[in-house]
């Protein structure tokens, strides 16, 4: 039951061959079972099966029950929940407890949802492997030796392993799409504005945001229904109509058009992945859809722009860390300098405290033109370009990640290396477009991911090409824990 | 361009943090690994592009001027490390 | 050598919305420390600001009232700094774009009309507010988000006097358009100054000193006073002046250092990520254009070329709003206008700076000031009289008509009452008589004074004289 989909489950549900409650019981000891081996969680919320009493309540009484209602699900813990703890993996946040819940979490509990914990990440959602968190280890539920990816790792382990149905996650350079990719689920990152992101702690303003994390592409539709759309509490969540994005699943395919960018194939892609992927589109030939090789030159600046543009932001964001209002307080000070100085220094990690000292070098007196300025202007040329490819393609396929999951240490002592795991996801983000990333195989059993990438607004038309891809290869990955 | 030692250190001031002379070493290192990356963008000529501040066209996200009710105080204060009186307490601010 | 002042002005005025720039927490002033809090103005994680639109249609209604272009196109910045009262470590402002800018007032002074230009208007939030007490600061962020507009003048003025008069103009046009109520004792209007000194003649800057801390328009022309002379005296003796940020003493009467430039600012100003541009168009500006009322200037204009007043008594009576309108009130109800300003300026602003009032807080009513110069018009009650009347009016706020009713204060015009008192006056100063016989003509005014005095002030004035010179022609 545990690898059941969600919207299997809430089949279930609804036929009354089992109940919410017995859902989220069987969800709870999952994660008891083999939480201990993948470590995705920060917190379980024993207290869930309160609120799948609640469904089974409404149920009982006829009540018309949504799509997610009494389905076991976690969050990434950067997200508020009322309340609860939201440390973003990080030591001064360790004893934040929110006051205040976050739009997706109004919007889930809406719809019914069982949140059963919160989910480990790179601390502040800075890094690629959720090796930067203050607190635990993920591993990647194919092989305990490797990362799950990050920032998500945890969003994506919990759903790999069969410990949640469904987690939400935040993307700001790839944070949903990579680990999704290494641990062989679905990962969606929409459009820029699609997802309200208030009540999502900020690493980078003007890339985050927020997005699923599935079994399969008909679960990532169910997920968008229920999260997108305006807010009016985020200035930047766009006032776009949300349609039903089921009706986007089992369409034809016949006639779409399908841009693959040489420079996203080229070197730097180890050739599993590109083994994989080439599988896969051998298929869509199959299924009438045109394949056209496209070039994104500018890509190649993107991972510049991004760590200029997210660091800067960053270096702004994580200023209100600071031990006044809320977070951890230094022990010792000698006055109130002292005491941020202090309590920022022993409270972020060193990823953290590198990407801020980057971004208040990039920001400072003398350099704001050439660093912040510039990253700005070649964002433009990035999104011209994409704009410009999205007149002669519906789609862009890609992959996901260059490699599939590495080791624990692996990349952790070069940021570099690191920072080149984003190298295809990147440029999705300095755009604000909607991508997904769906498993494609296995190249010496660990999961290959495959990248879709649509135009503004456009997740519908990558939902048809993504359930199309996926009912062609119908892999049916698990992991073996 | 290149960072040394003292512009590390005018940068962690600025950010409110501290480091040993060890960990400014690597900085430096580390920093000037990711700013000769980021150089990179100097190949292109943007003398003639406009700063793109979102991804796309976005604006006029306004509120009515309407009060509604905000935190009680124990919501306020319930993250203070430090308080008194319904006031966060911090060590004596001067000018 | 001969010195001049260059002083330039930085005004942050509260807005008079009722919520905050960025939520949806009251702006109301003096409550419970803390209590007008939310995720937003405490920046917490994760929430994120959302403009009220009152503050552009404020901050529009600044611009228009104070000559500036409006941007069409301007978005908000983040400014980087780490301070207790700021809940998020930047303040949400504009930097690149203001949203009005070069715009100016005129301010008459000695040598004519002068116009100071002024740089730029944006609008930004306001901080918390720290209280000092002992080792410790309690910091409470109810002001936090509180709306602002920040008007930033040019280095045009010369004088202390000039800055005066400049920010007592400029709060008289906020007061009337009502963007702020710029009470300054509650900050809601603060300014603070830029100065430096040069040679007469000199069109170079000097080094400039910021002063903050002046919470009137007194300190403010006061600590210019001091400033100007510290940096003068400073010149002469061959020091330095050095650019740093000075706050005025007003107990001691000194600008003291503040913060030297050691830690120097370094803002890091970026467009802030978490909010989109404001684009503004035709139809919202002029939309607020329609809204402005009369400003200052045009109604002291009016009032010369349509009531014939001097220029002095037009100028004072439209520095306030209220007084303004009092006035119109005033002649709407029928009243001479010149009446009615001769009244203001003199009787009803003598007792409003005697009390420390303002027009606003009055009993009285416009009607009754009429109701009482009819009064005297009508030959019911002397000016003397009127003036007592006044003040009685003043204090309770009763019906001038009834005030000279119960008081029997009606002026005495019967001719063989007053002719008795004159004769019983006569009777009882037979010096008075001898003298005026003796051609010392000035007893006749002791005589009349006399005779007021036995009337109670009733008598006719007029009457009276002439009586008293037929009487005493008659001895």
């Amino acid at each position: 039951m545990h690898y059941l989909s969600a919207h299997e489950i809430r089949d279930l549900i609804r036929k009354k061959e089992v109940t919410a409650e017995e859902v989220t019981i069987k969800t709870l000891e999952r994660i008891k079972e083999v939480d201990d081996k993948v470590n995705a969680y920060l917190e379980v919320f024993e207290d869930a099966v309160d609120s799948a009493k609640e469904i089974d309540k409404k149920i009982a009484q006829g009540e018309d029950i949504k799509d997610l209602a009494g389905i076991p699900m976690a969050i990434k813990d950067n997200i508020c929940m009322k309340g609860r703890k939201t440390t973003c993996a990080s030591k001064i946040l360790e004893n934040f407890v929110s006051p205040y819940d976050a739009t997706v979490v109004e919007r889930l509990k809406e719809n019914g949802a069982v949140i059963v914990g919160r989910l480990n990440m790179d601390e502040f959602a800075m890094g690629s492997s959720t090796e930067n968190s203050a607190f635990k280890k993920t591993k990647n539920p194919y092989d305990l030796e490797r990362v799950p990816g990050g920032s998500s790792g945890g969003s994506a382990a919990a759903v790999a392993a069969g410990e949640a149905y469904y987690t939400l996650g935040s993307d700001t350079g790839g944070s949903i799409r990579q680990p999704a990719s290494l641990c062989g689920v679905v990962g969606f990152k929409p459009t820029y504005g699609r997802v309200s992101r208030y009540g999502l702690v900020a690493f980078a303003s003007s890339l985050d945001q927020i997005g699923p994390f599935t079994r399969d592409v008909e679960d990532a539709a169910l997920v968008l229904n229920a999260i997108c759309g305006k807010d009016s509490k985020d200035s930047t969540s766009a006032d776009v109509n949300v349609e039903d994005f089921t009706t986007y699943l089992n369409k034809s395919l016949k006639g779409v058009k399908v841009g693959l960018p040489k420079e996203y194939f080229g070197e730097g892609i180890d050739d599993g992945v590109k083994k994989e992927l080439e599988k896969a589109i051998a298929l869509l030939k199959d299924l009438g859809v045109e394949i056209k090789e496209i070039s994104l030159p500018m890509s190649q600046y993107a991972l510049a722009v991004y760590y200029i543009l997210s660091s800067s932001e960053a270096s702004s964001n994580l200023a209100r860390f600071d031990g006044i209002r809320y977070g951890v307080r230094a022990k010792d000070f000698e006055d109130v300098v002292d005491l941020y100085v202090k309590s920022r220094s022993q409270g972020f990690g060193n990823e953290v405290k590198r990407r801020i000292m980057l971004g208040t070098y990039a920001l400072s007196s003398g350099y704001y033109d050439a660093y912040y300025k510039k990253a700005l202007k070649v964002k433009t040329l990035i999104i011209n370009e994409f704009k410009k490819a999205f007149e002669d393609v519906n789609l862009i396929i890609s992959p996901t990640s260059p490699s599939v999951a590495f080791k624990f240490g692996e990349k952790a002592d070069d940021p570099l290396k690191m920072y080149l795991s984003d190298i295809c996801t990147v440029p999705v983000n300095i755009a604000g477009l909607p991508a997904v990333s769906i498993p494609a195989g296995l190249s010496d059993n660990l999961p290959v991911g495959l990248q879709i990438i649509g135009n503004y607004f456009k997740e519908g038309e990558i939902i048809s090409l993504a359930h199309g891809i996926e009912k062609a290869l119908s892999l049916n990955l698990r992991p073996n824990l | 361009m290149a960072v040394d030692k003292s512009q590390v250190d005018y940068v962690a001031k600025l950010a409110r943090l501290e480091f040993s002379e060890e960990e400014k070493e690597k900085f430096v290192g580390d920093f000037n690994k990711i700013l000769q990356f980021v150089e990179k963008l100097n190949e292109i000529d943007t003398e003639n592009v406009e700063i793109s501040i979102s991804s796309y066209p976005m604006f006029n996200a306004l509120r009515e001027d309407e009060v509604k009710p905000s935190l009680s105080l124990d919501e306020v204060l319930l993250n203070a490390p430090d308080k008194e009186n319904g006031y966060f307490r911090v060590p004596k601010v001067v000018d | 050598m001969d010195f001049e002042a260059v002083i330039g002005l930085e005004i942050h005025a509260e807005l008079s919305t009722k919520s905050k720039i960025f939520c949806s927490c009251t702006t109301e002033f003096g409550k419970d420390a803390n209590t007008h809090c939310c995720p937003v103005c405490l920046g917490l994680p994760g929430a994120l600001p959302v403009l009220n639109k009152s503050v552009v249609d404020y901050a529009i209604k600044a611009g228009l009232a104070l000559n500036c272009s409006i941007n069409k196109e301007t978005y908000m910045a983040r400014k980087n700094y780490f301070y207790p009262d700021a809940p998020k470590n930047y303040q949400i402002t504009q930097h690149e774009t203001p949203l009005c800018s070069e715009g100016y007032i005129e301010i008459e002074t000695e040598e004519g009309v002068k116009r100071i230009g002024i740089q730029r208007i944006h609008i930004e939030e306001d901080a918390g507010k720290a209280l000092h007490e002992g080792e410790s600061s309690l910091i409470d962020f109810n002001r936090s988000g509180v709306p602002l507009i920040e008007i930033v003048t040019k280095p045009d003025m010369r004088s202390p006097k000039e800055a005066r008069m400049f920010f007592e103009k400029l709060r008289s046009i906020l007061l009337y358009t009502e963007v702020s109520d710029c009470k300054m004792q509650e900050g809601s209007l603060r300014c603070d100054a830029n100065v430096s000194v040069r040679p007469k003649g000199s069109t170079e800057f000097g080094v400039k000193t910021e002063i903050k801390n002046m919470n009137s328009f007194k300190a403010l022309e006061k600590a210019l006073e001091y400033e100007i002379e510290r940096q003068i005296n400073a010149i002469k003796n061959g020091e330095r002046i050095v650019q740093e940020t000075r706050r005025w003493d007003e107990a001691k009467g000194q600008t003291i250092v503040m913060r030297s430039k050691e830690e120097a600012h370094d803002y890091r100003y970026f467009p802030e990520p978490d909010m989109v541009y404001l684009k503004l168009n035709d139809e919202w500006i002029e939309g607020i254009r329609k809204t402005m009322p009369e400003l200052p200037d045009e109604k002291k204009k009016r009032y010369i070329e349509e009531f014939g007043l001097p220029e002095y008594d037009a100028n004072i009576i439209t520095t306030s709003k209220e007084l303004a309108a009092f006035f119109e009130e005033a002649v709407n109800i029928g009243g001479n206008p010149k009446t009615i300003s001769n009244w203001i300026m003199g009787e009803v602003l003598r007792i409003l700076n005697d009390r420390e009032m303002e027009i606003k807080d009055v009993k009285f009513t416009s009607k009754d000031l009429v109701k009482l110069i009819s009064l005297v018009e009508k030959g019911t009650i002397s000016n003397t009289i009127a003036k007592k009347v006044f003040v009685e009016m003043f204090e309770t706020g009763k019906d001038p008509e009834k005030i000279v009713e119960e008081k029997g204060l009606v002026q005495i015009t019967d001719e063989g009452a007053i002719r008795d008192i004159v004769n019983k006056v006569l009777d009882e100063n037979p010096q008075s008589v001898a003298d005026f016989k003796n051609g010392k003509t000035k007893a006749v005014g002791f005589i009349v004074g006399q005779v007021m005095k036995a009337s109670k002030g009733k008598a006719n004035p007029q009457m009276v004289n002439k009586l008293v010179e037929e009487e005493l022609l008659k001895r």
